[in-house]
């Protein structure tokens, strides 16, 4: 197996989605799971960037990941706004209280 | 060889930040660190050639979301401390270990067998043949902005209005008051 410049950044892409996908499974708090979201779409960028280049057509590949990255920061966005309510509100930014609460 | 290297040390570097961010207590390191993957991918992004798409992901990935993250923080307050998991760590491992080995599985090919024949400018793929993304993109962002302001706007309740407290201490007075906030005004 060589290890080309392209596969190192394809090890890269995997290594920051496995930790992304960890910390997706074990945050609890609302603000953390934004920013492991985020970390999760950098690694997409990253990859979305590193099919392009691989398949001979970068500018497609570039086209999507600014439209990932838009996307991603308006998701982030309103998430924050809505941890911020819910903090207001309920008093807590704890998933598993949140979850809990009825009615 | 030397690139190689690069981009192996920016992956591991990027890796590292963003479980720092993950394991941190507290929330303002994690900001700080994402803002270092972010820094750290854009870096990646350049060498790889993507040098628009590395603009934009340092000026919003590490610039506005990270302000955006603080402001979050400033908000809610100091006290936010991430709890621990409900899931075992052990078991979470192990499924974050298959699901990279799924990818890796899958998308080896692709990255073994580079084809650089044909590249194509990013403002003639943005401008002519995905004209639309761009339409739905501004749209996005008009949403996102309009939805911000209506999710952080402070909403007065009823019972809060002076109006309403005139109500209830007196026609006479209410009107003695009313004078005296419009001079003051």
């Amino acid at each position: 197996m060589t290890l080309t410049p392209l596969n190192a950044v394809l090890f890269g892409v995997v290594l920051l989605l496995v930790v992304g996908f960890y910390g997706l499974l074990i945050t609890r708090n609302l603000i953390k799971i934004v920013l492991v979201l985020q970390v999760l779409v950098k690694a997409v960028v990253v990859a979305l960037v590193l099919g392009g280049k691989a398949s001979g057509n970068l500018g497609l590949g570039q086209s999507l990941a600014a439209t990932v990255i838009v996307a991603d920061t308006v998701v982030a966005v309103v998430a924050l706004a809505l941890a911020v309510q819910v903090r207001r509100r309920v008093g807590t930014l704890d998933l598993a209280k949140i979850s809990s609460l009825r009615g | 060889m030397t690139e190689t290297l690069y981009y192996i040390g920016l992956g591991l570097g990027a890796s590292l930040c963003a479980y720092r961010a993950m394991i941190s207590k507290h929330l303002l390191p994690s900001a700080l660190y994402l803002a270092g993957v972010s820094a750290l991918v854009t870096v990646t992004l350049y060498l790889l050639g993507a040098y628009e798409v590395a603009v934009i992901e340092l000026s919003v990935g590490a610039g506005l979301v990270t302000v955006l993250l603080v402001y979050a923080l400033s908000v809610v307050g100091e006290d936010v401390v991430d709890p621990s998991s409900i899931i075992p760590k052990p078991l979470a491992f192990l499924l974050v270990a298959g699901i990279g080995g799924l990818v890796i599985w899958m998308a080896y090919p692709l990255a073994i067998h580079p084809n650089t024949n044909g590249e194509t400018l990013l403002a003639n793929v943005l401008w002519q043949d995905r004209a639309l993304d761009v339409w739905v993109q501004v749209a996005l962002i008009f949403s996102g902005v309009m939805g911000v302001l209506g999710l952080l706007s402070e909403k007065v309740h009823p019972q809060e209005t002076p109006l309403h407290e005139m109500h209830a201490i007196g026609q006479d007075h209410a009107i003695a008051i009313q004078i005296e906030q419009e001079l003051h005004v």
